[in-house]
């Protein structure tokens, strides 16, 4: 019986002093997470709406949705974060596009684990720009070769990460998609 | 009983007589997984030792006075406060760092060098001494998973430590920066760190054998049967 007590006490003390260590440090650094997060995604909304100058989540959505402005504060469209599932995981981007809901600005790869070198080059710069000024109704397209015509609502996937490409279309356009049905159907953004 | 080591034997022993890495094959996970790149590297090795020598120094302290019974779930308690307190540290104070490590600090916690060192090395021996221990694990923990990490990045990316090294007509190994390239490459150190030994001992044997063989003396044909 003694024993029992005594391992009872031990680990009780063990564990009440790591306890209270723990969350004096969680305070120190909670503040200091949620900066970096908040950073982080304006950096990202500004990347994806480069003329923006100001942003603010739109709180009327059940979903994460910032409304950018530009230096007369009006509204120039929005940057919205989404997700969906890539080749070996999910991918979180980020989209840009213009008040109508219909032309996009920018995009950019939040988080993926996609197959380094491959599947990665989704995450640059040279597949990214092809989403420039691309027309996202009805849909966009994958296609293998360049489109010639502008303005257009097709983009060439990159050969070898052709799934990987694929999926970032799919999950841009399924976010376009969520949008369109929120303004559709009456809701405020 | 075997005469106690010099200090300083405790701290060089990790380095590579008992390398956690090529010797003990601890920690295998964190080894193989984060060592796309040699700053990963040398960063989950510093994050280890941090952990290590911390709870080496707490575990050495207190090692009279928790039960035996419940001494792997006191030693778990207390490593996951240091880890835990890593990773807070890291996430507010280097964010891109801590993303690009993602969930392999939290799994310190399980990493069997750190356990393993508390259960053979400081429930046993003094503060001095398990600190020490520690330090030099850690040391060689971070040798191995720098060298581990730099040859990946280097033939993997071109690159060592975000600088190019490679010329550009080099066309990088994916496999390398793969699960894949990190069995290749710690398979194939292994491989020839133990052929280097096993060389070096069959020499030495070889030089014995011819010193005392050679005169034919019946005393040491007598040792050496």
């Amino acid at each position: 019986m003694k024993i029992v007590i005594h391992m009872l006490v031990t680990l009780s003390i063990i564990g009440i002093i790591s306890g209270g260590l723990l969350s004096e440090v969680s305070g120190w650094a909670a503040p200091k997470i949620a900066a970096h997060r908040k950073a982080a995604t304006e950096k990202a909304v500004f990347t994806v709406q480069p003329e923006a100058k100001n942003q603010q989540k739109v709180e009327t959505v059940d979903f994460e949705l910032y409304k950018v402005f530009d230096d007369q504060n009006n509204p120039i469209g929005y940057a919205l974060p989404f997700e969906g599932n890539g080749f070996q995981g999910k991918i979180r981007l980020m989209v840009g596009v213009k008040n109508d809901l219909k032309e996009i600005v920018g995009l950019q790869i939040l988080e993926q684990v996609e197959t380094p070198g491959l599947g990665t080059k989704v995450t640059e710069d040279d597949f990214l720009n092809k989403f420039v000024n691309l027309s996202s109704v009805p849909k966009i397209l994958p296609v293998k070769v360049e489109p010639t015509s502008k303005p257009t609502n097709e983009v060439q996937t990159i050969t070898g990460a052709t799934i990987s490409s694929k999926a970032v279309i799919a999950i841009v356009n399924a976010g376009m998609e969520k949008l369109r049905k929120v303004k559709e159907e009456g809701g405020e953004l | 009983m075997k005469t106690k080591a010099t200090l300083s034997q405790e701290y060089v022993k990790g380095l590579w007589d008992q390398n956690p890495v090529f010797k003990q094959v601890l920690g295998m996970c964190p080894t193989l997984a984060v060592t796309v790149s040699a700053i990963n590297g040398i960063a989950m090795a510093l994050a280890t030792t941090f952990v290590l020598v911390f709870s080496s120094l707490i575990i050495s302290i207190i090692r009279k006075l928790i039960p035996t019974q419940v001494r792997i779930a006191a030693y778990i308690l207390i490593i996951a406060t240091f880890v835990t307190l890593v990773d807070l540290v890291m996430k507010a104070q280097f964010p891109e760092l801590s993303k690009s490590l993602g969930p392999y600090i939290p799994l310190i916690v399980v990493n069997c060098l750190i356990l393993g060192r508390q259960e053979a090395f400081s429930s046993k021996n003094g503060v001095g001494r398990s600190v020490l221990d520690a330090l030099g694990m850690g040391t060689g923990f971070l040798g191995a998973l720098f060298v581990l990490g730099g040859i990946r990045e280097i033939l993997g990316t071109r690159t060592l430590l975000g600088f190019q090294v490679l010329p550009d007509f080099y066309e990088p190994w994916l496999i390398m920066i793969l699960p894949a390239g990190a069995f290749l490459t710690l398979g194939l150190l292994m491989g020839f760190s133990n052929a280097y030994i096993a060389k070096k001992k069959n020499k030495e044997r070889e030089t014995l054998r011819e010193k005392y063989l050679k005169p034919k003396s019946p005393t040491v044909n007598a040792q050496e049967a």
